[in-house]
């Protein structure tokens, strides 16, 4: 069809899936606002998110509190623009950790093979049979529940899925001629996993890891509605929740909108990371 | 398989107890004021702390090997084994119950929307999916139990039994646990009804492309016998397997609904002793919970190949 045109690079094609998909677009749209709320919080809010106001206890919301305020008067709206930094950086680095120790383990199984493949497989199931949450919940105790212990927690227990994949793409592409070839004129072991295969099994995982920013945020909204999360004051879409799930009869605002940020937010990981995988999938370029 | 499986998990749950920077009791010490003297003794005691730490892993394991966890800290310093026992049965009710939820409506949704790809239903399946998928559980079990238990009144919002349950007959006394235990039930089974009702959609419209339904359609069979009997079989075998990776899961999550419907299982359990740092409790759960999912996996394989003509184990 495009005969009188130049050929078409991936990118393009790419960006022309990505953008017909109207829901991978909403995906982005969310995200993207996310950053922004989160890297301007300041600018955005009228209130600072710790001030207590005596006077405005469990106010509804408001031209003056939007969202409402809290049972010791703080603004809804100021704590939740705040509040996103936490999930944004929490999921991002949480997915970093468990993004980085998935691809070495799964490069390591998938090229070399034989007993390091068995060794770090067999690591996965077991680390795959242990509840993850049970896991989550028994190193914060024996640490304690930071910011910084809980991306590491969850980065730690979630990488399995991207260690299989990394291995499942590098068994066969381990097996092309360009790793034959660039193996032939000398480069090391070292050089071939990291310069020549790994940027082609990076697909996958970068949908991987979008899906996984939504399940890290989940996590964490979890475990600080437990109260073994992000602890108070520092607010975080779950703790706000835990505060106001005690007045959810006379304050249904403290409840209600935490609960639907991180319904919104996952679910705009959620479409991104599916839409770039449709987008990604070169099966679909045929 | 299952002994190298079983000692990894011990190793890993071993390795919990050295988090902590330092000692482990010194770490604790400096992080939680909360912890007190004796039990920073007792602890060093239970885990042999003074011994080189393979000598204390041997130990700790001859121990697990007998289930013998030791004593709780809680005031009543019950046996962790006794004090996990009696809390199991309702835990391990409300999974199966959601596990039989999950494989009674997860298959049917899976099987129409694939059949009547791009209809209504599909569509409307394809957004209970995606809503099931993203939605904080916490959250939705939350407001559920607001909107049922407390504003219309139909359902009691925590415990398994109502208070003059004794006295209720054998079918008030059924329909008094169905009640208590619909809301967990249905939110623990709703993360993996989403990705189970999903999968099986992918499943079976893969299956239906495949020549031997095709055939099974050429040689004139009508068409619910091709789906229903032909296509469904092969393509819902993979969701035995699947079910025993939910599993996990499903006991991670008994954490929050247990919590939030004040219901004496497992979960609440390990909540209340990862609050109060009872260690040996946290270190008993961790390794009862990783052999509960090693043995449904067990099962799922054993399933799998009675339900395969396939596959044969020697």
């Amino acid at each position: 069809m495009n005969n009188n045109k130049t050929p078409r690079t991936f990118w393009s094609m790419f960006t022309e899936r990505f953008l017909s998909d109207r829901l991978a677009v909403a995906g982005a749209i969310i995200v993207f606002t996310l950053f922004f709320v989160a890297a301007f919080s300041p600018l955005l809010v009228r209130h600072d998110p710790n001030f207590i106001d005596s006077k405005s206890i469990l106010a509804p919301p408001s031209a003056e509190h939007w969202l409402g305020a809290d049972d010791l008067g703080r603004d809804v709206f100021s704590r939740m623009v705040y509040g996103s930094r936490i999930s944004l950086s929490v999921g991002f680095v949480a997915v970093g950790i468990a993004t980085v120790i998935g691809l070495v383990l799964g490069a390591l199984a998938g090229y070399f093979g034989g007993w390091v493949d068995e060794v770090i497989m067999r690591f996965v199931d077991i680390m795959l049979t242990i509840p993850t949450f049970f896991l989550i919940l028994a190193v914060i105790a024996f640490l304690s529940p930071s910011i910084y212990n809980i991306m590491i927690v969850i980065g730690v227990t979630s990488w399995m899925s991207v260690a299989r994949l990394t291995r499942a793409e590098f068994l066969t592409l381990k097996e092309r001629d360009f790793v034959t070839a660039a193996r032939a004129i000398g480069v090391s072991h070292t050089g071939v996993i990291f310069r020549h295969i790994l940027p082609n099994a990076m697909a996958p995982v970068l949908v991987s890891a979008t899906l996984g920013v939504a399940g890290a945020i989940l996590t964490e909204s979890a475990l600080s509605f437990l109260g073994i999360g992000v602890q108070p004051p520092t607010p975080s879409w779950g703790n706000i929740l835990t505060q106001g799930k005690d007045y959810i009869e006379i304050a249904w605002w403290l409840s209600v909108f935490p609960g639907l940020a991180i319904l919104i937010t996952v679910m705009g990981y959620n479409l991104l990371g599916e839409g770039l995988r449709d987008a990604l999938d070169p099966r679909l370029y045929r | 398989m299952v002994i190298p499986m079983m000692i990894g998990i011990t190793l890993i749950s071993f390795f919990i107890i050295h988090l902590a920077p330092g000692s482990p009791t010194g770490g604790m010490t400096d992080l939680n004021p909360n912890i007190s003297a004796e039990s920073i003794l007792k602890l060093r005691k239970l885990y042999h702390l003074d011994e080189p730490v393979y000598i204390q892993y041997l130990l700790w394991l001859k121990k697990v090997v007998a289930l013998d966890f030791g004593h709780s800290f809680s005031q009543d310093a019950r046996p962790v084994l006794d004090k996990i026992l009696e809390r199991l049965p309702i835990t391990l009710l409300i999974n199966v119950l959601s596990l039989a939820l999950i494989f009674v409506l997860a298959i049917p949704i899976g099987v129409f929307s694939a059949t009547r790809q791009y209809s209504f239903f599909d569509r409307a399946a394809s957004i209970f999916v995606f809503f099931g998928f993203s939605m904080p559980t916490f959250w939705f079990a939350l407001l559920l139990m607001i909107l049922f238990g407390v504003w219309l009144n139909w359902l009691p919002i925590s415990g398994v039994v109502s208070m003059n349950h004794a006295s209720l007959s054998p079918i008030g006394k059924f329909w008094d646990y169905a009640t208590h235990l619909l809301l967990p039930v249905s939110m623990s089974a709703l993360t993996s009804l989403a990705g189970m009702s999903r999968f099986t959609r992918q499943s079976m419209l893969e299956v239906i492309r495949q020549d031997y339904v095709t055939c099974a359609r050429a040689k004139g069979l009508p068409e619910w016998v091709v789906m229903y009997k032909h296509a469904m079989k092969n393509a819902t075998l993979p969701i035995i397997t699947l079910m025993a990776l939910s599993i996990p899961g499903l006991i991670g999550g008994s954490v929050i609904f247990e919590t939030i419907y004040s219901i004496p299982g497992l979960g609440r359990l390990f909540y209340e002793a990862v609050m109060q740092r009872d260690y040996p409790l946290i270190m008993g759960e961790l390794v009862i919970g990783a052999f509960l999912t090693l043995f449904a996996n067990l099962l799922a394989d054993v399933l799998y190949a009675a339900a395969d003509p396939r596959i044969h184990y020697e």
